[in-house]
């Protein structure tokens, strides 16, 4: 019964996801070709072009100093910035910096954690943007294991 | 058929606190198998939350979000009966979802 019950779900999800329109907030396009950018500072050109950038206070960013197990480690990220549309996360010394980028809608806080692979030692970066500006804060991790390597 | 993803929800003052984890190898396209092959990139690139099918947040993810992916957020305005949905597709067109009724 319950297998059945989400079994449904799943379906009913597929479905809604294939039907619905994409919402292009950000062009999905654009978005590939930042994430294929090697370093940070053209990780932040593909995805900002020249909007204004400035260090932040306001930006908070959750991360352990020190990283035993780089293959996770969980970051989060908020902001009390009004009119947030986006929160990303660029990990300096990975091979493509860029890490995940979130759209955020007016149905949701600035706030948002997952966990993120680092090969090395790195700086981090946590970019909020706004309409015409972008907040950045970053933090030093040190990683003891990296979670890149085969 | 991908794993569904699983989500939990904690509803308290009108804040939904969310949290999915979603089953996915996350293969970053450069590690290799015992005889030294490339294990070919396969990862999340899409994530979309909705509540009650309207789209509130999405994600777009490269191959260095975690394998198995766990994603938390939090939605406004939130009430009992609200249903939260939230779908991937990865770089193979594979796609899952899973849904949660806020209580």
């Amino acid at each position: 019964m319950e297998n059945k019950m989400k079994r449904r779900n799943i379906l009913k999800g597929l479905a809604l996801l294939s039907s619905m329109a994409l919402i292009p907030v950000r062009m999905f396009a654009d978005m590939q070709a930042a994430f294929k950018t090697v370093t940070p500072e053209a990780a932040l050109t593909e995805l900002f072009g020249n909007l204004p950038m400035e260090q932040s206070d306001a930006v908070t960013l959750k991360i352990p100093d020190i990283a035993e197990n780089g293959a996770v480690v969980p970051v989060t990220i908020f902001t009390d910035i009004e009119g947030v549309e986006s929160i990303s996360i660029i990990i300096d010394q990975n091979p493509n910096p860029l890490s995940a980028s979130f759209t955020i809608g007016n149905e949701v806080f600035a706030d948002v954690s997952t966990r993120v692979k680092m090969g090395k030692s790195s700086r981090v970066r946590a970019i909020v943007q706004t309409a015409d500006k972008i907040y950045t804060t970053s933090r030093e991790v040190k990683v003891t294991i990296g979670g890149c390597g085969g | 058929m991908a794993a569904i993803i699983k989500i939990r929800g904690k509803l308290k003052d009108g804040t939904a606190k969310m949290k999915a984890l979603m089953p996915h190898p996350m293969e970053t396209g450069t590690r290799r198998d015992p005889d030294g092959n490339i294990i070919p990139a396969h990862y999340i690139e899409t994530v979309r939350c909705l509540k009650n099918d309207m789209e509130i947040m999405s994600a777009q993810w490269g191959p260095s979000v975690s394998k198995n992916p766990y994603f938390a957020f939090r939605v406004k305005n939130a009430v009992v009966g609200d249903r939260i949905t939230i779908t991937w597709q990865d770089n193979k067109g594979e796609a899952s979802a899973g849904e949660l009724i806020l209580k």
